[in-house]
């Protein structure tokens, strides 16, 4: 029986080593073994969780929605057990400048919009099928023009957004989609300076990353994992530095409610067939 | 959201989260009753949108208001909100930035003295850390003297002064300005790392030591300017001066590098350029000898100062000091001390001319300079604790180099 707890994250930036680092002393410190594997892309990651490489993947939405389907498909089960407090009820927008004569979605027609990665779930996905179900298919009714930074890393990375805004600003696109709160980072950047820009939409509410398990996982020393997360308190000043590293306030319960958008967005777009097809699933 | 909560309520007019509108929030929320709720009204773009990210990234839960409503949105405080005030210490005990503790903590590092430290805050690594080696009466008002008589060398100097001297006597001038640059870059060097060691709860000390190595870079400059205005080159740098001084770079201890510099070392050269002032053969170095004496003198204080104190606290110092002369003194036996140039050359600027009456005079000046520095050594020792018998022993050990 196995005594250590092992995770399995994507390395999107240099940072994610001092994190998992920083996990490792204090899980240590409370008592749990803990140790961690890094991917650079999120399919590596999935295909690894479902070969029994480590027991609990730090999964963006995608690679979330990824590992369901494939679980599905297996007859197997995959179970989103904590998120952060920040990934819940996020929002996409569609930026257009200020002075754009574009007043609706609808007069996208014609128009370039600005995404991020194609594997972005915030970016690219979500906006599109946000698009999609106001009557708008990519490519047929307006451009798409994608800033692909790091393919693989599903839009961690906050280059491509920043690079659709700067494309914005400079007028080779004609809107952009970003996260809300990049809207408000990229304003107090000045890339988008003060009154340069309008929010044309806004999508629904999205959750973000979870840890994924999948049924077999070692019980005990998941709950044992889960129970340390909850406990961690941002009064405490010796978690305080890896929570602020992390980004997150608190630990929440793990809920799938908040992906529903992408998984529209994967099956109108079928964008899940390649990914099924290498996990032999499809 | 229950309807029964007190909720305060923020005007934003149009200031948005692009523009600052987070420091008038984070305010209202300090504000805020245990358990109440803060609306934001306000008219500034994507304002709502705005406030739901920041509120998230903040861990507080928003809820938007319903188009109808006479304002934006409904923050409800989270519970990290204001976690970084809790258990925090204060760097210095809680009596304002003017108390100064024994041994401050390593963790409260680089905070001005008087600041909240958030807890869980690294420690930092001063090794100078205790009041007692370092600390002396009347820091403040010693360096408030070294602000104020600092003074600018273009100004201060009168380097377009007539120079009517000889050749020769310019040569004696320039052998002794070569050895005092490296000499002041030793007097540099030493407070300068010693500066990097203090934790900076002891502020004053830091403050001194780097103004006492700024002091050190300016006289290493107008020594320089003067010996280049008539030479192109510089004198003789010698092996035993380099020798003497090297002890000096290398000594680890701060009290006992403040001894040797600055006690026996400085103090010495207080009386050398008040001799140079009294024999330099023109008013630009003149001028340069009182100005560098000054600040020297304050050097001294300083290093006589704290070391007294700690000798009256620490019974064990005064043997150390006493060894690390001693020490020293073994160390340089084998070195010349002070070059014969340097000696001649003092010899020739009090005589201000070569004929033998004149050479007698200077010879004797330049014994009676080496009696005032065995003098003030011995007194020095004697304000740090040591018997006459022992003072004057210790002083006759000094390095031949002065410094
Ligand atoms: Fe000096
Ligand atoms: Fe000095």
């Amino acid at each position: 029986m196995t005594s250590t707890l092992v995770l399995g994250a994507v390395a999107y930036d240099a940072k994610v080593v001092p994190i998992w680092d920083g996990f490792q002393r204090w899980f240590a410190s409370q008592g749990l073994d803990f140790d961690y594997v890094l991917y650079s892309n999120y399919e590596r990651q999935v295909e690894q969780h479902f070969a029994g490489a480590f027991h609990v993947a730090w999964n963006s939405p995608l690679a979330w929605v990824q590992a369901q389907r494939t679980a599905a498909r297996l007859r197997r089960s995959a179970r989103a057990v904590a998120m952060r407090d920040t990934d819940r009820d996020l929002t996409s927008l569609i930026v257009v400048r200020a002075d754009s004569p574009i007043r609706s979605v609808a007069d996208l027609r014609g128009r370039t919009l600005g995404c991020g990665a194609g594997d972005s779930p915030q970016a690219t996905l979500i906006p599109l099928e946000h698009l999609a179900r106001a009557g708008l298919a990519p490519e047929r009714d307006f451009n798409v023009r994608r800033f692909d930074v790091l393919v693989g890393k599903h839009g961690d990375h906050v280059g491509g957004e920043r690079d659709a805004a700067r494309a914005l600003m400079q007028g080779e696109v004609d809107a952009a989609c970003m996260i809300d709160g990049n809207h408000l980072v990229f304003s107090n950047e000045g890339l988008l300076a003060r009154g340069t820009t309008r929010v044309l939409a806004q999508t629904d509410k999205y959750d973000h990353c979870n840890f994924t398990v999948l049924d077999g996982a070692p019980q005990a020393l998941i709950e044992r994992f889960c129970k340390l997360l909850f406990s961690m308190s941002y009064d405490d000043a010796s978690v305080r530095p890896l929570m602020d590293m992390e980004g997150l306030k608190r630990w929440c319960e793990g809920r799938t409610s908040g992906y529903a958008q992408l998984e529209s967005a994967c099956d109108r777009f079928r964008y899940l067939d390649s990914f099924l097809e290498r996990m032999k699933v499809a | 959201m229950s309807a029964t909560r007190a909720r305060a309520s923020l005007d934003l007019g149009g200031l948005g989260f692009d523009s600052g509108a987070h420091v008038l929030v984070k305010r209202a929320l300090a504000r805020l009753e245990p358990g109440a709720q803060l609306e934001l009204r306000g008219d500034a773009a994507e304002l709502g949108i705005h406030a739901a990210a920041w509120a998230r990234a903040e861990g507080h839960s928003i809820e938007l208001a319903p188009a109808d409503a006479d304002f934006v949105a409904c923050i409800t405080p989270g519970a990290a909100h204001g976690a970084r005030w809790r258990g925090v210490e204060r760097a210095g005990a809680g009596a304002g930035p003017e108390h100064v503790v024994e041994q401050p903590s390593q963790r409260w590092g680089l905070a001005a003295r008087g600041a909240a430290v958030e807890a869980g805050a690294p420690a930092f690594d001063f090794a100078l850390a205790s009041k007692a080696e370092l600390w002396a009466d009347d820091l403040g008002a010693l360096y408030a003297q070294a602000l104020s008589a600092q003074w600018d060398p273009a100004t201060a100097i009168p380097w377009g002064a007539p120079q009517e001297h000889s050749d020769e006597l310019e040569d004696a001038l320039v052998t002794v300005l070569t050895y005092l640059i490296e000499n002041e870059t030793a007097a540099l060097i030493v407070p300068a790392r010693f500066a990097a060691s203090v934790h900076p709860h002891f502020r004053e000390v830091q403050q001194l030591l780097a103004i006492q190595a700024a002091d050190e870079a300016r006289h290493i400059e107008v020594f320089t300017r003067r010996a280049t205005l008539r030479r192109s080159q510089l004198g003789l740098s010698t092996a035993g001066g380099q020798a003497s001084l090297k002890t000096l770079v290398d000594e680890p201890d701060f009290a006992l590098a403040s001894l040797l510099l600055s006690v026996l070392g400085e103090g010495s050269f207080v009386n050398l350029l008040w001799f140079l002032h009294e024999h330099a053969p023109d008013e630009c170095s003149r001028a340069i000898m009182k100005l560098t004496a000054q600040d020297e003198a304050r050097h001294v204080a300083f290093g006589v100062a704290h070391l007294a104190r700690q000798a009256r606290e620490d019974r064990s110092l005064a043997p150390r000091m006493a060894a690390a002369i001693e020490r020293r003194h073994d160390a340089l036996r084998g070195t010349a001390g002070l070059n014969a140039e340097v000696f001649d050359a003092l010899i020739v600027l009090a005589a201000r001319g070569f004929e033998p009456q004149a050479i007698a005079a200077g010879h004797q000046a330049v014994v009676e300079l080496l009696r005032q520095m065995h003098a003030g050594r011995r007194n020095r020792l004697r304000l740090l604790g040591f018997e006459p018998e022992r003072a004057e022993a210790l002083s006759a050990l000094h390095t031949r180099n002065f410094m």
